[in-house]
């Protein structure tokens, strides 16, 4: 008997807080997976965002910072200027990406720095209770666009993928979800390879997830799974944007 | 003989896994976990083939696989 697949050694035995078929907690397990199979835990350090996510700190089993919202690639610069052996990771959600910390992703990207973004897509602010993020849907209700998003009044969502990849100093930017078992298995080698780029010193490396948030998209958890294929993925289209070796 | 153990103490009753099992392997159980769940359990634990895609989907990790 031997066992095939199981928690990676990468993250704690603390249970996870998030709602029940939460993406978070698939991601996580990911890059648990994909720290383990590099064998670098002993050099990994990580971001925790503000948002559902705060808390990544307790489930990781690797020295962590929790940022100030959005300001991720900021921190994540400076541990990996002053540690360049380190393997430095931000984990981040779009309200933290997208909105408050637009300037300080932008930028990191812009300079390629030498860091593994790992990019929760779920279209919403989680944390706080459903409140539009700039990556909302047109259409999308949330609890400051009661009435859907109205892009005359609110603006389009931003792809981020699609936007980084105009910058020279993005090297890897591939979405993906974490909707069927496809789909993770194409996750998680998106995910390794975004760690990998850094061993390897290739440069700024994201990966965009589609991630559902069943509870503030008021839907069950296997509903929730829809809602990415249907809604999600006809705006967010997966795949790689940029994968560009050392210069 | 293939089989998966669901952590019942990490387990949130999302039925992901369920959905996903192609052998229809999993249920749900009828008995509250102290989490205040009905976990996700092995219905037809002689149809496991050990595929790991139940594994695959859990957001709680509350899933090993055994081979
Ligand atoms: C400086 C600052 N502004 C605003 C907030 C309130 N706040 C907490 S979490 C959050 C957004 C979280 O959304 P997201 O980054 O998408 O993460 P999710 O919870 O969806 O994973 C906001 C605006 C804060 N904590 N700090
Ligand atoms: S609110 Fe959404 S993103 Fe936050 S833990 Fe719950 S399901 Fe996950
Ligand atoms: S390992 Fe495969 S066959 Fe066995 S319970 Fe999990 S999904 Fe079903
Ligand atoms: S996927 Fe995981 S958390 Fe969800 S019901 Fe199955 S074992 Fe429980
Ligand atoms: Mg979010």
């Amino acid at each position: 008997m031997t066992i095939i697949a199981q928690k990676p050694h990468s993250l704690t035995d603390v249970p996870m807080h998030y709602c029940p078929g939460c993406g978070h907690g698939i991601v996580h397990r990911l890059m648990g997976e994909a720290i383990d199979e590099l064998n670098i835990g002993d050099k990994v350090i990580g971001v925790a965002p503000v948002g559902c996510a705060v808390f990544a700190d307790s489930y990781f089993a690797c020295d962590m910072i929790q940022g100030a919202h959005g300001r991720g690639p900021a921190i994540a610069t400076g541990i990996k200027r002053s540690k360049p052996e380190a393997i430095v990771f931000s984990y981040q959600g779009d309200g933290d990406l997208a909105s408050i910390g637009m300037a300080e992703i932008v930028h990191a990207a812009a300079r390629s720095e030498h860091i593994t973004v790992i990019f929760i897509n779920n279209a919403i602010y989680g944390m706080t209770g459903g409140q539009m993020a700039p990556t909302t849907l047109v259409g999308q209700v949330a609890t400051t666009a009661p009435k859907g998003r109205d892009p005359l009044l609110q603006g389009w969502p931003i792809n981020i993928c699609e936007m980084l990849s105009a910058l020279k100093g993005a090297k890897y930017l591939e979405r993906v979800a974490v909707d069927s078992p496809q789909h993770v298995m194409a996750a998680k080698k998106a995910i390794k390879k975004a760690f990998e780029n850094q061993v390897k010193g290739i440069g700024f490396s994201l990966v965009e997830v589609l991630s559902q948030c069943p509870t503030n998209w008021g839907v069950d958890p296997l509903k929730s799974l829809e809602f990415v294929r249907t809604k999600m993925m006809p705006q967010y289209p997966l795949g790689v944007f940029k994968d560009e070796g050392a210069e | 003989m293939p089989r998966i153990e669901v952590d019942a103490n990490r387990c949130k009753a999302c039925y992901l896994c369920v959905n996903a099992c192609p052998k229809k392997c999993l249920g749900k159980s009828k008995t509250i976990s102290k989490k205040g769940y009905f976990p996700a359990e092995m219905v037809h634990p002689e149809n496991c083939i050990g595929c790991t895609m139940c594994y695959m989907v859990c957001p709680d990790v509350a899933i090993t696989v055994i081979k």
